[in-house]
């Protein structure tokens, strides 16, 4: 591993796309458009997820999205956060392909209201279906490495286990986990859900992940881009923290100013 | 919707840009391409989707 002259050296590739901002972020939340569009400007993200929804009939003139996040600067990932079957996750990412044009896009298919934890049953389902029609899915999924392992055999093209529970910004609960799901990946490995602060997203970083994506610790923040620019600034940190390998912990102290020629 | 009109025509009756969204007819996907050439027929039951906010 080189270590990267700039941060703008130091890029990941998925789905044959390279980016160099290694924070993806959600668009939901937020108290305005322009509010969401100034956090991901702050942020650096290159990708923002986005959800697939209904069109309101009786107010067309709605602000959308799209005018405010422009999808040929930044790369939109369809995702099917509150789909709980394969069924309805295909077909909500059937959709957004129409809808965007793109293959790229993110599978969530949820288990329980409660916890949000994934249905990994339902969600290696959906992933065989969707490699076959041509889909490139990035897959949230449990902080198993088997599971992340089955995934990757389905074709799945980014692994994304939780932190912690969707929304709860409870930080890092499982270092050991997805260390070995990091270890054991041949594809990019990303933190999804459970970051509340800068620490917990350099704490990702840390542990060798490829990226993070995070949403409520952005959108609920006091102040959204500000805390869009302590994300950039952490997960920068931590990468590079990673590259430049910690020292070894030690039980007792050792003095860092030499102990020859001491008065 | 009268009959005879294309989905292409029924979006924008509906005050919708076809380049923004999404549209399933019977469950089925209709194709961007073709929205213009498909004809609404009495009993279809359409899906509209774009994209929103979200995590």
């Amino acid at each position: 591993m080189n270590a990267p002259q700039s941060m703008s050296s130091d890029s990941w590739t998925v789905a044959g796309r390279t980016f160099t901002s290694r924070l993806i972020v959600g668009t939901g939340k937020y108290k305005s458009l322009e509010e969401n569009a100034a956090a991901v400007e702050a942020s650096g993200a290159e990708i923002v997820t986005v959800a697939v929804r209904r069109v309101n009939i009786s107010d067309p003139s709605q602000p959308m999205l799209t005018d405010h996040i422009d999808p040929n600067k930044v790369t939109y990932l369809p995702n099917t956060a509150g789909c709980f079957t394969a069924d309805d996750a295909i077909r909500t990412l059937r959709l957004a392909r129409e809808a965007g044009g793109w293959n790229l896009v993110k599978l969530e298919v949820l288990g329980e209201a409660k916890t949000l934890y994934p249905d990994m049953r339902e969600t290696l389902k959906a992933t065989e279906v969707l490699v076959k029609e041509g889909f490139e899915p990035m897959v949230y999924c449990v902080d198993d490495p088997i599971a992340a392992k089955q995934l990757e055999e389905a074709g799945a093209i980014a692994i994304m286990p939780l932190g912690a529970p969707i929304g709860s910004g409870l930080g890092i609960q499982n270092r050991v986990t997805i260390r070995l799901i990091v270890e054991g990946a041949g594809v990019p490995v990303l933190v999804d859900a459970g970051v509340g602060t800068a620490s917990d997203a350099a704490q990702a970083m840390e542990l060798g992940c490829d990226g993070v994506l995070m949403n409520t610790a952005i959108a609920e923040a006091k102040d959204p881009v500000l805390m869009a620019r302590a994300m950039k600034a952490a997960v920068e940190s931590g990468r590079l923290a990673y590259l430049a390998g910690r020292m070894q912990k030690r039980r007792y102290a050792d003095p860092s100013s030499p102990l020859a020629g001491l008065i | 919707m009268t009959g005879g009109l294309s989905i292409a025509a029924m979006l924008g009756e509906l005050g919708l840009d076809a380049r923004k969204v999404a549209v399933e007819r019977n469950l089925e996907i209709v194709p961007r391409a073709t929205l213009g050439e498909v004809a609404v027929a009495e009993g279809d039951a359409f899906e509209i989707v774009h994209f929103v906010g979200g995590g």
